[in-house]
């Protein structure tokens, strides 16, 4: 009886996870490094998009590409003056840097757009639609849609176009792809564009859900990235499927153990698969040829 | 020559008179966190504790002696609250402190305080703070108890006799679930469910779902926005009918915005009076004062008043009765402030005594529904 509803639940959040751990893989695979300030270009899709609506009375679809493209913009800055003057930074302290932009970016936006939490409105409604025992909302869906969109997009561009091969060749060995004759910036800054594109897209649409204020990233960014590691930091099918077992798994736990744990069974799940599948759960274990 | 000495000479004591006659400054101390994650406590209790400063002056001070204010943030930090403290009586030399805003940073502060003998009026409200009494520690908010038990009291009249509770994870959340749990006890009430959720959570359907199952007759949920307004939201998702409670921690035209009307249609709280005070009967005791707060606040900083914002109006009441009393020093502030009777703050009405540093009682919260997107005062 209840098992349908908690399944669906998990499903909900899994795909937001989902989604924010795709945007975290991209980054990864071309430059090494984690970006801890991607909840923060979520956080600024919803925040953008409530801004655009309320400020500059602009109709819902307009609001929200205008804050993709504005948290795009940050991510482009983001990386020209922050990522990559620092040529030969090791990955470490290329990670450091992304914590305090992700500091910044938040102060800077409570600052700016105060701290009160603030509603999207629904894109379709908010009448429940009954599945079996279960209900969800409209906003489900569109959560669902999207984040089935993005996988399909995001697997052709990186099989099927030059540029998303040259992305996936510069992940695989950077000074190989640069020699034959890949320009590695580019591909870094476009991934850098893809993913705070993707990441903020993911906070437009689960804003009318969750609500957004400035300090949202952190939680969603952290969840996101257990997603990622659960899928071995492929740009792939992998990662949503270890967002999404990640949200049935905080809801079973939720739902038939105990709600003071669940964000503990999500961090010891992160912990188990770090240390008992480093490579995550579907990737095989990379073989090294000499 | 001899008449300019002259003239000079009365002119001199002319001014030492006059300074002899305005009395000598009165300094007082504020510790809010008015940034990090507790900054929506803190940044009302600032500004509310400025804008009273400024209008006392420029009414010509109390007895005559100006009101000087030091405020300094805590960012929410117990260590750097003591710090602070520290700072504020050594170094600023006030005589007494309203804040800090947090129940773990006034836990801390209270040793600094006891140990300098300067009172301090703590804008939290967890029940440790007064509850042994401690003789230089005051605080204005309600404690969590009163607000538990108005609703329990609701609960009883509506014949309702198991209980779901539901409550966030912070300090807010365990106090009020300890205080639900022990009291629901005593008044006979059968708790039925007992689920928790993160302050950051951002979908509470398990929890709603194992709470549907138990069927109780009315659900209490306890924590500050957003959470709460989550829950509201998943409670009409999920199509759970039953009566729900939500605690004084969302008592705000905010909170029913977050979950939207529909959603928050029928949702019943305690809710300190300032967030109603334009539904209450005209001979309201609070009536007034409630008014004039709420009116020069929107008119100095453009937002709505919060009940936080309140906490720190009756710490300064408090410190401004002593003082009208003749209290210039610390000791007889604090004596002041005990001996003060009857005072009608925004957080209530405060009967101080030497054996209740709080003062406040059940008619500190009015019962409220939500009816089309507003307040309804409940009877």
């Amino acid at each position: 009886m209840e098992l349908l509803q908690f399944v669906i639940s998990g499903l909900a959040t899994g795909s937001i996870y989902a989604l924010i751990g795709l945007s975290f893989a991209i980054i990864f695979n071309s430059t090494g490094i984690i970006n801890f300030a991607q909840g923060e270009f979520v956080m600024l899709g919803g925040v953008l998009t409530i801004c655009a609506i309320t400020l500059l009375k602009l109709p819902l679809l307009a609001a929200i590409l205008a804050a993709v493209a504005g948290t795009t913009l940050v991510g482009i800055i983001f990386e020209r003056f922050a990522i990559r003057p620092l040529k030969n930074a090791t990955p470490l302290s290329l990670i450091i840097i992304t914590i305090g932009a992700s500091i910044l970016i938040r102060g800077v936006v409570m600052l700016l757009f105060g701290k009160d939490t603030q509603a999207l409105p629904a894109f379709s409604g908010t009448t429940p639609i009954e599945v079996g025992s279960a209900t969800l909302l409209p906003q489900h869906l569109w959560i669902f849609g999207v984040t089935i969109l993005v996988i399909i997009g995001s697997r052709l561009f990186f099989h099927h176009t030059i540029t998303g091969k040259a992305m996936r060749a510069c992940s695989f060995n950077r000074r190989a792809a640069s020699l034959v004759g890949i320009s590695v910036w580019r591909m870094v800054l476009l991934s850098f564009v893809i993913s705070s594109a993707l990441g903020s897209l993911a906070g437009v649409i689960i804003a009318p859900l969750t609500m957004t204020a400035y300090d949202v990233g952190v939680m969603l960014g952290l969840k996101g990235f257990c997603a990622a590691i659960m899928g071995g930091m492929g740009s792939g099918l992998g990662t949503v499927l270890g967002g999404l077992i990640l949200g049935i798994l905080e809801s079973l736990g939720a739902g038939l153990l105990s709600s003071g744990y669940k964000d503990a069974i999500a961090f010891f799940i992160l912990l188990l698969i770090l240390f008992v599948r480093p490579q995550g759960l579907f990737k095989k274990g990379e073989t090294e040829r000499v | 020559m001899r008449k300019l000495v002259g003239l000079v000479c009365c002119f001199v004591l002319l001014c030492c008179t006059s300074a002899a006659f305005a009395a000598a400054p009165i300094r007082i101390g504020g510790l809010f966190a008015v940034t990090g994650p507790a900054s929506f406590l803190g940044e009302p209790e600032k500004n509310t504790l400025e804008m009273l400063v400024k209008q006392v002056n420029a009414r010509g001070g109390i007895k005559g002696s100006k009101i000087e204010l030091v405020v300094y943030d805590t960012g929410g930090d117990a260590t750097k609250a003591v710090q602070l403290a520290t700072k504020l009586i050594k170094n600023d030399k006030v005589v007494a402190i309203v804040g800090p805003s947090t129940t773990g940073e006034t836990m801390a502060v209270i040793p600094v305080c006891e140990k300098e003998q300067i009172p301090l009026i703590s804008c939290a409200a967890g029940i440790k703070i007064t509850d042994p009494v401690k003789k230089w520690v005051f605080k204005t908010p309600a404690n969590d108890h009163v607000a538990a038990e108005k609703i329990l009291i609701q609960a009883q009249k509506a014949k309702q006799k198991t209980l779901a509770i539901i409550t966030v994870s912070d300090a807010f959340g365990a106090s009020g679930r300890e205080q639900l749990k022990q009291m629901a006890a005593k008044r006979g009430f059968k708790i039925v469910a007992d689920e928790v959720y993160g302050p950051k959570d951002t979908d509470m359907t398990a929890q709603l779902t194992k709470i549907k199952a138990a069927k109780p007759d009315a659900i209490i949920c306890w924590g500050t926005n957003p959470g709460p307004a989550v829950i509201t939201r998943n409670i009409k998702q999920l199509g759970i009918k039953t009566p729900v409670y939500q605690s004084h921690g969302v008592a705000s035209k905010k909170y029913i915005e977050l979950a939207t009307p529909e959603a928050a249609e029928g949702v019943m709280l305690p809710a300190g009076k300032l967030a109603v005070y334009h539904l209450l009967k005209k001979n309201d005791p609070q009536a007034k004062v409630l008014k004039e707060y709420a009116d020069s606040y929107r008119r100095n900083y453009n937002v709505e008043p919060s009940t936080f914002g309140g906490y720190a109006y009756d710490g300064f009441a408090l410190i401004a009765a002593a003082v009208k009393g003749g209290a210039q020093t610390p000791a007889a502030i604090r004596d002041g402030i005990e001996k003060n009777g009857k005072m009608v703050g925004v957080s209530g009405i405060f009967h101080m005594s030497a054996a209740d540093h709080n003062g406040l009682d059940l008619s500190a919260f009015e019962m409220v529904q939500v009816r089309k997107g507003d307040w309804v005062i409940m009877h």
